[in-house]
Parts: structure tokens; C-alpha cells; sequence
């Protein structure tokens, strides 16, 4: 028996720009009905296929592997072939949606961009096994499921760019290497058979490309198609800075540090404390204005102001025997 | 409807920087009726920080918080958005492994206390919103905020990653979609479908909604949702004051009077440092920027000094 197949009709305003031809973007626009079961791919297809030829987007595998056909839609970053168009109605309570590409300042054609920087700089993480391996085994080499566990998600990413271009320091700091490249840098990190930890690290802990530069936005983490979480494994990069004695002395090492200086002595954070821990006193003296700023309005706490939580000597002795880590 | 009342983990800023978060949260659960028992044996929740340092001792940290509420049969209450996540990223991992439960219990026995995973965790915003309720909210006006364009800034911590927040910080409102199977199973059903009424990343609505409730108009603009760069502050100010920057002057652009944030972190940025990031962003920016419960306080009535707004850097012109 054929059941009438429901759709709704929406509004589809799409960006386009010609690099070579065109001075600036415009926008063209379609309105389709659309099934319940139809992605965003399926609209691009239909747009090119049935109404304008000329219209550009990358596409390949349709499965979700090759990382293709991102775009964004609405602001969101989204695999087009994963991304069920009624979903989207549904998360912006709207009937128009708008097609853009994932970063237009790298447009080369309507949703086609130019993704060198983010090559370029996965590149520079070294996202490739490196390890001595005999040219003529005469075994395997073996990795348990225990050691493959510890790769967690992050070999799971197909590059589609999804959390670079959602990246808001990516977007303001154009050195800076980006989540997926971070969540590259920690899948090759964490398995067993690479000897290329330590130049890794070496790498991502620089400052300002490096990974103290995330503004732990967790933006990556709801971008990502494939439920790589970015964010944890920039993490995890933290924490590696830490455990194998490769974090330097710096403001950003010394701020994460600095917390727990702060909470053994108070419990609660000692903000002004803190700022000075971690820029040290020359560092320190920038802050000048904002701090005369705030005193005056009563948002400094003097140090023999300083509160402190009740049973502060529980704390003491939970960071005495809980603390994994040295600086 | 019973006295709500919940253990407030108040978080280090309302006790320092930000006075008059905690001040106007009081003053506002004062007058709403609603019970806070002051956890003050709590510490940091390490911000994310202690954690990018030595992940298994915020664990530990946290756990303890938790415990006091436990301890006191209370949910707990957070008033800033990165305690919110950093203690719920605790509970998560907590309650769905039972090994590192057992690893941070060996710990918090020695001082005699026990995680057990009894508390939920969850922002005032949302306790607001689903516990007391916007209708409900919405009668108690006294001073309507007709007049004036309010900005929404909902802070990264209490929206992403969603399915934490959808998890723990919200009620989820599920659609009854059946038993499934026959033809059903055969269709793609559009996920987001159960999550129809609630907040989205990418276009949440919570503060909004609150904003309306408390008959003021909800400034549409497309920086609500973004990150104000506080985590990068000291390591990376030029990237924490344009982040700030483009959320404020969008703001501004799109005719708003005031901004108003659940979050202390974004508060300090957007509040405090105006005149830094005017200078980075080549613009004059002057904005009052209001706590939840200070915007929420005024619509109540409730004296302005007793919400604190003579600690706001930012003057709040218009009271």
C-alpha cells in the first residue's frame, strides 16, 4: 500500500561566490519540499541536478567516511550526508534554512573552500605512526584491545573539518593548530607502537599554535559528526605535558598549577593570588588598571580577607594523597 | 507545590570578584521562596585547570562537593556555568564507572565522606525554568522590563556539550514515539525529535524565554551562543579580548540595552575588561551587563543595592 509521503516546504538561501570571477558573494534561493527522511546532501543534489548546474560542493563517499561534504547550515557545522534536513528545522524553529560554506574567507566556489591551512598544519602534527619496524618480522606486532582502548574516539576522525572551522581560536588566532589536529596529535601519542610522543608534544606545547590556547569552548566537541571530542583530547595533551615533565614554566602551566597552590591553602580559589602565581611580579603589573578598576568597586578580596572553605583540613589531606601529578 | 530547596555550591567568584552574584542570588531565592543552604565546606571545581594538571585529584575534589549535598539530601544549585560543568563532567564519569567511583571513594574515606551519586547537579538557570517555572516567574513582575532590549549570553559551560547538559543540567522532555518496529522501523526518524522543546546549542532559547517572562524583548543576534575566550585570558588576551569584543559590539549592533549572563567567567570579561577590548576592537563599548539574578532581581522589585549593582564596573545607567 503507498502512504502519502509527508513533507514540509522550505526555504533554502544559498551562498555564491565565484574566487575567480566574482567581486562578492550573493545569495540564490530555493524553495523545496522536503521529505523527513532527506539530508542536506540530498538538497545540494537536487539544487545542482535539477535547478542550477553550476552550482559547486564537494561530495564523494555519501557513507560518512570521506569527509567531503561538510558545509554549514544556519551557523552549524554540518556532514551534509549525515545531516537530516527536518532535525535542523527542528533546532532552529524555522523554515529557512541558509547553505554556506564552512569558512567563507577561504571560498574557492559557493561551498567549496580551500582547506590548506588545515592540512598544513595537521601535517606539522605528524599524523602518521612513527616507529622502528623490522623490515622482515617474524611476528606481528601486537597491540592488545586494552592498548587500542586507549586511543579512545580519536581515531574515528575523518578530517572533515567540522571543529577547525567552528573553532573560534582557530578563527582569531590563525596559528593556532586546531581541535583536530589536537585529537590527531593524541591518537598517534597514545599508541603503543609510535616513538614520536615526546617531538609531539614538543610541538603542541607551544604557545600560541599550541594547545594552551584553547578557550575550552567545547564548540568542537558538538561539531564533530563522528564523536571525536576535540576538547578531551586536547585534554589528555594537557595532561601528557604534565606526566612526562615536558610542560614548561610559562603563565599557562603555572595557571593550571596555580589552582591547586590555591585550593590546599584556602579551598577556594586565591583569584588575585593566582593571577600574580601565574604571570609572575613583572607579568603581574599589566593587570594594574582592571585591578584598581575592580577595587573600586569592591571586587577585590584583601589577602587577610581571604575566605576559606569549612574543613579546610580535609582538603589538605585528599590533595596529599590524591595528587598524581608533579610540577 | 512543596518549598523548593537546594545546596548551593556558590563557586569562587560570587565569594570574591563577583560579590554581587551571590547577593542578588540570595535576594532573589529570598523572594521567590526558594531555599539555599550555603555549601561552605565546597573548594574550587578547578575550572578546568586543576584538571588540565592532575585530572584524578579534581575528580577527588569534586567528588567531595558532591558529598555535602548528598550528605544533606539536596540537588545541588551552581550560579556559574564552569563549576556547573566541571562538577557534572565529575558525576558523569562517576556514575557510569564503577572503578574510578571506587578509586575516589578510597580517597574521600579518609576524611570520612562517600560519593555516592544520589545529587543532581544543575544551574539556577534551569532550576528557575523547570523547577519554579516561567509562568509562575512571570506573575511575581513587578517592575516589567518593557522598556529594554536585553542581550542574552548563555556562557559555553552550560550548553555544550549537549548531550552532558541534556543529561544532567535541563529536563529533557521526551516524545513518546511508541514501541518502535513494523513500518516505524523502517523510517529515519529525525533525531532531535525528543529533544523538540529543549535547549539547543546552536540555538538555545532558555534565557530568552526568561528575558520575555520578565517582559523585557530578547535581543536576536548570533553572538548568544559564542564564547567570550575567559579560559584564555592570562595565556592568550589578545584572542580572549576579540572573542568578547565581537560578542559585545554585536550585541550593541543589534540595539541592546544591557547583556545579561548566568556565568560569573563571562561576566568578569564582559564587565570588567570593556576598555581593554574597546582598544583591541578599535570601538568605543559601553554595555551594562547583568547577572541572571540581578536582571531576574529588578524585574522583582527587589532594591538594587541588595542585588549589588554598585559592584557592576560597567555602570548600570538606566536603574
Amino acid at each position: 500500500m503507498q502512504t502519502e509521503r509527508e513533507t514540509k516546504k522550505l526555504i533554502f538561501k544559498t551562498f555564491r561566490f565565484n574566487a575567480e570571477t566574482d567581486y562578492l558573494p550573493y545569495f540564490k534561493t530555493y524553495e523545496l519540499d522536503v521529505g523527513k527522511d532527506e539530508l542536506v546532501l540530498d538538497i545540494l543534489n537536487r539544487i545542482k541536478w535539477e535547478l542550477d548546474g553550476s552550482f559547486s560542493y564537494r561530495r564523494s563517499c555519501r557513507h560518512g567516511i570521506c569527509g567531503s561534504c561538510s558545509i554549514k547550515v544556519n551557523g552549524k557545522a554540518v556532514l551534509s550526508c549525515k545531516q537530516n534536513v527536518w532535525e535542523l528545522v527542528d533546532i532552529f524553529k524555522t523554515d529557512t534554512l541558509l547553505l554556506e560554506p564552512l569558512s567563507k574567507k577561504r571560498v574557492v566556489k559557493d561551498m567549496i573552500i580551500d582547506k590548506k591551512d588545515f592540512w598544513e598544519k595537521h601535517e606539522k602534527i605528524k599524523p602518521w605512526l612513527e616507529a622502528e619496524i623490522d623490515e622482515h618480522p617474524a611476528e606481528e606486532i601486537r597491540v592488545s584491545p586494552e592498548e587500542a582502548e586507549a586511543l579512545l574516539e580519536a581515531d574515528y576522525c575523518i578530517q572533515c573539518g567540522n571543529c577547525y572551522y567552528s573553532c573560534p581560536a582557530v578563527e582569531v588566532n590563525e596559528e593556532f593548530f586546531g581541535p583536530a589536529q589536537f585529537a590527531k596529535a593524541y591518537r598517534f601519542n597514545a599508541d603503543v607502537r609510535d616513538t614520536a610522543k615526546r617531538e609531539r608534544l614538543e610541538t603542541v606545547r607551544e604557545m600560541g599554535p599550541g594547545v594552551w590556547d584553547c578557550v575550552k569552548c567545547f564548540e568542537c566537541a558538538e561539531a564533530c559528526p563522528k564523536d571525536v571530542d576535540p576538547i578531551g583530547k586536547i585534554t589528555k595533551l594537557h595532561n601528557q605535558l604534565f606526566e612526562e615533565g615536558m610542560a614548561q614554566n610559562n603563565v599557562a602551566t603555572r595557571h593550571a598549577v596555580g589552582f591547586k597552590h590555591s585550593i590546599k591553602k584556602h579551598g577556594l580559589l586565591d583569584e588575585g593570588e593566582l593571577v600574580r602565581y601565574s604571570e609572575g611580579n613583572i607579568g603581574v603589573m599589566k593587570h594594574i588598571p582592571e585591578a584598581i578598576a575592580m577595587f573600586k568597586k569592591g571586587k577585590i578580596v584583601m589577602p587577610w580577607n581571604m575566605p576559606k572553605s569549612k574543613n579546610l583540613d580535609e582538603i589538605k589531606t585528599l590533595i596529599k594523597s590524591s595528587s598524581k601529578v608533579k610540577f | 507545590m512543596a518549598q523548593l530547596k537546594y545546596a548551593l555550591y556558590t563557586g569562587c567568584t560570587a565569594r570574591e570578584s563577583t560579590p554581587e552574584l551571590l547577593m542578588s542570588t540570595m535576594a532573589v531565592a529570598k523572594k521567590l521562596g526558594i531555599e539555599l543552604v550555603l555549601l561552605d565546606e565546597a573548594s574550587c571545581c578547578g575550572a578546568s585547570h586543576l584538571q588540565d594538571f592532575d585530572d584524578f585529584l579534581s575528580l577527588v575534589l569534586n567528588a567531595r562537593n558532591i558529598c555535602y549535598a548528598e550528605k544533606q539530601d539536596l540537588d545541588m544549585l551552581t550560579i556559574c556555568n564552569t563549576c556547573q560543568l566541571n562538577t557534572v563532567m565529575t558525576k558523569e564519569r562517576l556514575d557510569t564507572d564503577e572503578d574510578l567511583k571506587s578509586q575516589v571513594n578510597e580517597k574521600l574515606a579518609e576524611v570520612g565522606l562517600e560519593y555516592k551519586g544520589t545529587s543532581s547537579v544543575r544551574h539556577f538557570l534551569y532550576a528557575i525554568i523547570d523547577d519554579y517555572g516561567l509562568d509562575k516567574l512571570a506573575e511575581k513582575v513587578e517592575k516589567p522590563l518593557s522598556e529594554f532590549n536585553v542581550a542574552a549570553f548563555y556562557g559555553c559551560h552550560n550548553i555544550r556539550p549537549s548531550h552532558i547538559h541534556h543529561k544532567h543540567n535541563a529536563k529533557v522532555v521526551e516524545e513518546d514515539v511508541g514501541e518502535g518496529g513494523g513500518e516505524q522501523a523502517f523510517t529515519t526518524e529525525p533525531l532531535m525529535a525528543k529533544y523538540n522543546d529543549n535547549e539547543d546549542p546552536y540555538n538555545p532559547t532558555s534565557l530568552d524565554r526568561l528575558i520575555e517572562a520578565l517582559k523585557g524583548k530578547s535581543v536576536d543576534y548570533e553572538s548568544k551562543n559564542k564564547c567570550c575566550g575567559f579560559h584564555a585570558d592570562l595565556q592568550s588576551p589578545k584572542t580572549a579580548n576579540r572573542l568578547t569584543g565581537t560578542a559585545l559590539l554585536d550585541a550593541i549592533d543589534n540595539d541592546a540595552d544591557m547583556m545579561v549572563t548566568p556565568c560569573p567567567l563571562c561576566h568578569l570579561n564582559m564587565d570588567v575588561k570593556q576598555h581593554a577590548v574597546a582598544e583591541e576592537m578599535g570601538r568605543d563599548i559601553s554595555l551594562p551587563v547583568l547577572h541572571l539574578p540581578q536582571l531576574i532581581g529588578l524585574a522583582l522589585g527587589i532594591d538594587p543595592k541588595e542585588l549589588g549593582l554598585q559592584h557592576n564596573v560597567a555602570e548600570v545607567n538606566f536603574v
